[in-house]
């Protein structure tokens, strides 16, 4: 188990490694921030001396290490833009991220794992084929596009909720949803088809022939082993949800992390994107490692593996 | 062998399960007008090459059939209850209380995510309402009649933490624990090395005694037939096309595909080098010839074979086979035996 962990760990930090390589080096292929930011007429003395301001003269391998060593000691810059700590910036719109992907997260387990054991017991009736077309639609309609139609039918013609902004409980409840709704097919998905394949198995089987009611063989035998998949999925997803949640963020004007990404994109502001990219990475990450050790811990197979 | 009661613990007539495709379109007939009779604590071997209906029969008995299966008629007597009167609620008191059932593969048959004891006393919970703690003792007992060392330690151990053997063990273990009056295993050997079946055909037989249970065999290794059966069942194509007491057949076999079935025991003594094999392949269920099933691949078919499927000739009180050549050891021949023979002249 110790052995696990800390092979795991190795594999993350790797990971972690080379994502924010990448990143930074890719935004410096997005052009020069300082275009952005001065005005059209400025002179070349300017530019060179914003540039300098932000360190962007130095060599590249250079920039690379400041900015590892200071993201290793916490310190994430200034926003070229904003002229703030990034990480204060971050720290103010964290927590709506945070409340909008739980919110959703929610959603789609709720619709989700529900509907998926619905049609996985009752496969080619009328609950598999209702949940077949609900997994279509959330899969294949873009977020923008619930999104506006949402807006239209709660906000233009009902007047229930507010289109944009955050603030009250009201209005959390379409974007969640819109978020949701994508993560709810594909738990449903998930589940419908991990259900199936523990249900044909030879435990439940047997557990039907030592006559336990069909709910126990269901909810007992094989639903603790069917979601062993929607759970590492499920983990992985609210980690996504905070991070990807950049459209929906941008239709509903919610003010979380995505719109900080959107706003960084728009302004070259290489700080910002460089810290939400590998902030967001490195959640993502993190959770893919505590999923691997909480399935051992479900798992009783994998406790053993070392 | 167990003393021959004839009062009968379990009596199925003329019992049919067809697989019926979703358009109703093909029906295949995987157990077809079978009629048999076990007594308490007698053993029942079921014979028959793959796809013959033996494991559909088990299952049958069940009543714990695929979604696409359905018993279209026939009588199932057990204790005196007709199995197929009762509803599905009633019907889920007998498994696993009065008849057990085990499965082929014990890898696959334990669930991964619980711990032995939970699992081996999960009939004793739902059949007797028997508390976890109850249940968790009887369990450890269970392990220890199945020969399972050290016992209190495995109890809350894991299926992956047994070898193959073990898991067999405990799933007899689960098949016995609510003293059912009747256990049918389903090839419950076949993925075990040789040692170890023969350590799980003593146990069972040891258990046999020990609770009076019947016990309905199916394989297709004769070997364990022979070792441990006391009445035997040919299947073929969904029929049973010959049944009687073990010794009987083994001396007498009646039917031509009992016969091959016997010839394909491999000897020590046998020194031509190959093994015999019987020709041609099983019928498709589905489109079976209007005779005999058998008739296409049988050395001693006639002309009648092909054209009328022949009904359960009794060669004696307890010995029948469906074929137009079954010989009668009685006295008096039945009618139809005669008339066969005549036909074959």
């Amino acid at each position: 188990m110790k052995q696990y962990i800390i092979r795991r760990t190795g594999y993350s930090l790797l990971s972690l490694f080379l994502l924010s390589l990448t990143i930074f080096l890719f935004v410096r292929v997005t052009g020069d921030p300082t275009s952005l930011l001065l005005e059209p007429g400025a002179s070349l003395e300017d530019i060179a001396n914003l540039r300098r301001q932000f360190g962007l003269d130095q060599p590249l391998w250079l920039q690379y290490w400041l900015f590892v060593k200071s993201f290793l000691t916490g310190d994430l810059g200034l926003s070229f833009y904003y002229r703030t700590p990034v990480l204060d910036l971050y720290f103010e719109r964290l927590p709506n991220s945070l409340l909008l992907a739980a919110v959703a997260m929610i959603l789609s387990l709720v619709i989700g794992i529900p509907s998926g054991v619905l049609a996985a017991v009752h496969v080619g009736g009328f609950w598999d084929n209702a949940g077949k077309i609900f997994t279509l639609l959330g899969l294949s309609l873009p977020s923008f596009f619930i999104g506006l139609v949402l807006i239209l039918i709660f906000t233009v013609y009902l007047g229930w909720l507010p289109s944009s902004g955050a603030g009250t409980a009201w209005h959390v409840v379409m974007p969640a949803f819109t978020l949701g709704w994508y993560f709810a097919a594909a738990h449903m998905r998930l589940t419908r088809s991990s259900m199936l394949e523990v249900l044909g198995s030879e435990y439940v089987k047997l557990a039907r022939l030592k006559g336990l009611p069909e709910a126990m063989v269901v909810g007992k035998h094989a639903f603790k082993n069917a979601l062993i998949p929607v759970i590492t999925l499920a983990g992985i997803n609210l980690v996504v949800m905070i991070n990807v949640a950049v459209v929906v963020e941008t239709v509903f004007a919610w003010p979380g992390i995505g719109r900080l990404l959107y706003e960084g994109i728009t302004f070259r502001d290489f700080p910002i994107v460089q810290a939400v990219v590998v902030l967001g990475g490195s959640m993502i990450i993190l959770v893919n490692l505590l999923v691997d050790i909480l399935y051992a811990f479900i798992d009783p197979r994998i406790r053993l593996e070392s | 062998m167990a003393a021959m009661s004839r009062e009968s613990l379990l009596s199925l007539e003329h019992l049919s399960a067809h697989y019926v495709s979703q358009q109703g379109a093909r029906v295949v007939p995987a157990v077809e007008d079978v009629t048999l009779r076990l007594g308490a604590g007698e053993t029942l071997g079921i014979v028959g090459e793959s796809g013959s209906g033996k494991s559909t029969l088990a299952l049958t008995i069940m009543r714990q059939l695929p979604p696409a299966a359905r018993i279209v008629s026939g009588r199932m007597m057990f204790e005196g209850e007709n199995l197929l009167d009762k509803t599905d609620a009633e019907m889920r008191h007998v498994r696993g209380k009065r008849i057990a059932m085990i499965l082929q593969d014990p890898m696959a048959s334990l669930n991964p995510l619980f711990s032995i004891g939970n699992q081996v006393g999960e009939p004793l919970r739902v059949h007797e309402g028997a508390s976890f703690k109850l249940a968790w003792k009887r369990a450890i007992e269970l392990l220890k009649s199945v020969r399972i060392a050290s016992p209190e330690t495995r109890v809350s151990q894991f299926p992956h933490e047994m070898s193959g053997g073990m898991r067999q063990r405990i799933v007899g273990a689960i098949g016995i624990s609510c003293e059912p009056r009747l256990l049918i295993a389903d090839e419950p050997t076949t993925s075990l090395d040789l040692t170890i079946q023969a350590q799980y055909l003593n146990l069972l037989g040891d258990l046999q005694r020990q609770y009076g249970l019947a016990l309905i065999f199916i394989t297709h290794n004769l070997g364990i037939v022979a070792k441990m059966c006391d009445l035997l069942a040919v299947m073929y194509a969904g029929r049973i096309v010959e049944q009687g007491p073990v010794s009987r057949i083994f001396s007498a076999p009646a039917h031509p595909y009992t016969r091959a079935l016997l010839g394909s025991i491999p000897r020590m003594t046998d020194n031509r080098g190959r093994l015999t094999a019987i020709e041609g392949q099983p019928p498709d269920l589905s489109s079976l010839p209007p005779g005999c099933a058998f008739a296409p691949r049988c050395p001693a078919a006639i002309a009648r074979c092909r054209r009328e499927a022949p009904p359960e000739i009794a060669i004696d009180s307890d010995h029948t086979a469906r074929c137009w050549l079954a010989e009668s050891d009685s006295e008096a021949p039945p009618a139809i035996g005669a008339r066969a023979r005549s036909d074959g002249t």
